[in-house]
């Protein structure tokens, strides 16, 4: 067999084509551009996740921040306590803590290996623990969603509330330095810009091959039907979970690689109004669809930049329009418009007669 | 001893904020299955409306009064209004119900922004409810607290007595146990749900009037409660309100006991724990309908 299927040159080419699109963009682009659209990536990474659990599981997560800010506020404790060097606390607690010596579940994180691995793992984590809880005992849908936003609300007090060793509602800010480069110099900008674009294609890859998997199938039945799954002896919950978990693992590695990005991580980041706006992204985009919320991300985080620097109050009318527009009449998302005038083409010539019968419909009728 | 009788008030107080948000959700959530993120925003309403008619009535005890009912009616119009453009058509979406009120509460919290400004304003208490009354040697309770928890009160009772006695309330419970039996016997559930939905967004215009006596008047002031409220209906229960009621005192209680021993950001963290470790137990939350239904 020598023939490639068209499905997979359709993929060969559009990977392609991403790949030159992305390695093209700093050329194009001025400095302050680029940054901005590595903070969008950062967006679209967080988005690849919401659809999968989203629009493919029908697990509405509104509380993607609390995974996006585990992984942020894991890098960024790792970036100040390397800037601030061996021996020494980062410059914000003896101002708002005045501590003596570096809290001790700070203290791990100046390790690398175990920083980076728990901007992926810490999220996972959580998300395992909660999703585990709730989705065994049946608990689902609405009161999910109210769940997960309620621990995007709990997530925000607690992080102002120990300022000391949080840096409160400010943050962790100032990050100077990301594994020895300086993140001033626009070339190491450049570099993590690139890193931020591959994890994106590489992330994009997997969860393609996770959708066309056997699992893929059964996370749309489960959306479709639970109790039918569970009828077919397998367990929702498990299905349900999987979903869940990798969708917060990819928020936490955005939300580390939005770090040295943008330099800084704050509750106002992560908390109740930015995790919902990461939905939108995903409902304007297209949930089920594999790239729909990587370009509904993009757009939004870039519209949202772009239209409130020039009109800030209209801005929340247009966002919230497009929000309820969307979801009330156009709830497959901006993905789907291509699909509908499609059909539109279709029935507007007549339609070429079928090759073959569709004999089960007969059998059915019989 | 006083310190305990202290914190149990504050915690009752806590419970008759949240009850007084709940009780619309509650209505809301149970018959249609709707989520409406913009009930924060009828609170605001709610508030708004009072400090408008204090521009006109000066007496602060007046306006306090006039503005019960008038709050009611604007937020629940507001409430009537999107269940007819928007919420009918999403009935069998309830998720998708959540973000379109979403995004219909940002724009309503920009329009607060762009008609009474950006920073928060004040209304003035009218003066019996300044002060506090005294209980024994040196326990004293704000007469403003009083005066929410007798809102309440009166809110549930006549809640209840609408539900049980009247022919709308019977009709919201038929629609509430069974939908589609309800609409098989005639009852027009179109109109029952608009009925509901204007009755639920007016208790929080209500609501919204009893927090101008808490704080300050702003845009964002519906977004942080509605996510207590939220907890307190899933944990309540769906379609009962006795549900929501005991819950909406028990964390409150939670609340007020855990933030004296610890902090108020621990408090939230643990009642939030608190929470689901409830719904391992009860997963359909304190009180639900019995139904034939795979749970």
């Amino acid at each position: 067999m020598n023939a490639v299927s068209p499905r997979v040159r359709a993929w060969v080419g559009f990977g392609l084509g991403a790949v030159v699109l992305f390695a093209a963009a700093p050329a194009l682009l001025t400095d302050f551009r680029l940054s901005l659209l590595a903070k969008y990536l950062c967006f679209a990474i967080v988005a690849v996740g919401i659809g999968l659990a989203w629009g493919r599981g029908g697990l509405l997560t509104l509380g993607q921040g609390v995974f996006f800010g585990l992984g942020g506020y894991a890098m960024a404790m790792h970036l100040k306590l390397a800037d601030a060097g061996e021996g020494n606390m980062p410059d914000f607690m003896e101002l708002y803590g005045q501590l003596d010596e570096l809290p001790a579940w700070w203290a791990p994180f100046a390790d690398p290996v175990f920083a980076l691995a728990a901007t992926v793992l810490l999220p996972m984590l959580v998300a395992f623990g909660l999703g585990s809880l709730v989705f065994r005992r049946r608990v689902r849908g609405a009161y999910f969603a109210i769940l997960s936003q309620a621990l995007a609300a709990a997530m925000v007090i607690l992080l102002i509330g120990q300022q000391g060793t949080t840096g409160g509602t400010n943050g962790l800010t100032d990050i100077e330095g990301f594994f020895g480069y300086d993140l001033d110099d626009p070339v190491n900008q450049r570099m993590v810009y690139f890193i931020i674009a591959g994890v994106l294609l590489a992330l994009l890859a997997l969860t393609r091959q996770l959708m066309h998997s056997r699992y893929g199938e059964l996370l749309v039945a489960v959306r479709d039907s639970e109790n039918r799954v569970r009828f077919l002896g397998y367990n929702p919950a498990n299905v349900k979970l999987v979903a869940y978990v990798v969708a917060a693992g990819m928020a936490g590695l955005a939300g580390a690689l939005f770090v040295p990005a943008v330099g800084i991580i704050s509750p106002a980041l992560i908390g109740i109004v930015p995790s919902i706006e990461f939905v939108i992204g995903v409902a304007v985009g297209g949930r089920a669809a594999l790239l729909g919320p990587v370009l509904g991300a993009v757009a939004v985080a870039w519209a949202k930049t772009a239209l409130s620097e020039r009109f800030p109050g209209t801005w929340t009318y247009l966002q919230g329009a497009m929000f309820v527009l969307v979801v009330a009449f156009l709830p497959g998302g901006l993905a789907s418009l291509w699909g509908m005038v499609k059909r539109r083409r279709e029935t507007a010539t007549p339609p070429a007669p079928q090759a073959e019968a569709p004999v089960l419909v007969k059998e059915a009728a019989a | 001893m006083t310190v305990i009788l202290g914190q149990l008030f504050t915690g009752v107080s806590i419970g008759a904020v949240l009850l007084l948000i709940a009780l619309g959700l509650a209505l809301t959530f149970g018959q249609m299955n709707v989520i409406n993120m913009a009930h924060g925003e009828f609170i605001m309403a709610g508030a708004y409306t009072t400090y408008v008619l204090q521009q006109t009535i000066t007496d602060a005890g007046l306006s306090l009064l006039v503005a019960l009912p008038v709050a009611f009616a604007v937020a629940g119009a507001m409430g009537v209004l999107l269940e007819w453009a928007l919420i009918r058509r999403l009935y069998t979406r309830p998720l998708d119900t959540l973000l379109v009120t979403w995004g219909v509460s940002l724009m309503l919290q920009q329009l607060a922004r762009d008609v009474f400004g950006a920073p928060n304003v004040q209304t003035k208490a009218p003066d019996l409810l300044t002060e506090s009354t005294s209980l024994g040697a040196d326990l004293s309770i704000a007469n403003s607290r009083l005066f929410i928890l007798g809102l309440v009160v009166l809110a549930v009772a006549a809640l209840t007595a609408a539900l049980k006695f009247t022919p709308l309330g019977r009709r919201i419970r038929a629609v509430v146990q069974n939908r589609d039996l309800a609409a098989v016997s005639g009852i027009p559930t179109g109109r029952v749900d608009r009925l509901t939905f204007f009755i639920g967004s007016g208790l929080a215009g209500v609501a919204g009037v009893a927090l101008t006596l808490l704080g300050p008047i702003g845009p964002t002031m519906g977004t942080n409660i509605i996510i207590d409220a939220f907890l307190v209906v899933v944990v309540g229960g769906i379609g009962q309100l006795k549900g929501s009621v005991i819950v909406a005192f028990v964390l409150g209680m939670l609340q007020a006991m855990v933030e004296y021993l610890t902090t108020l950001s621990v408090a939230k963290v643990i009642v939030f724990v608190a929470i689901v470790a409830f719904l391992q137990w009860r997963p359909q939350g304190l009180f639900t309908l019995r139904t034939r239904s795979l749970a």
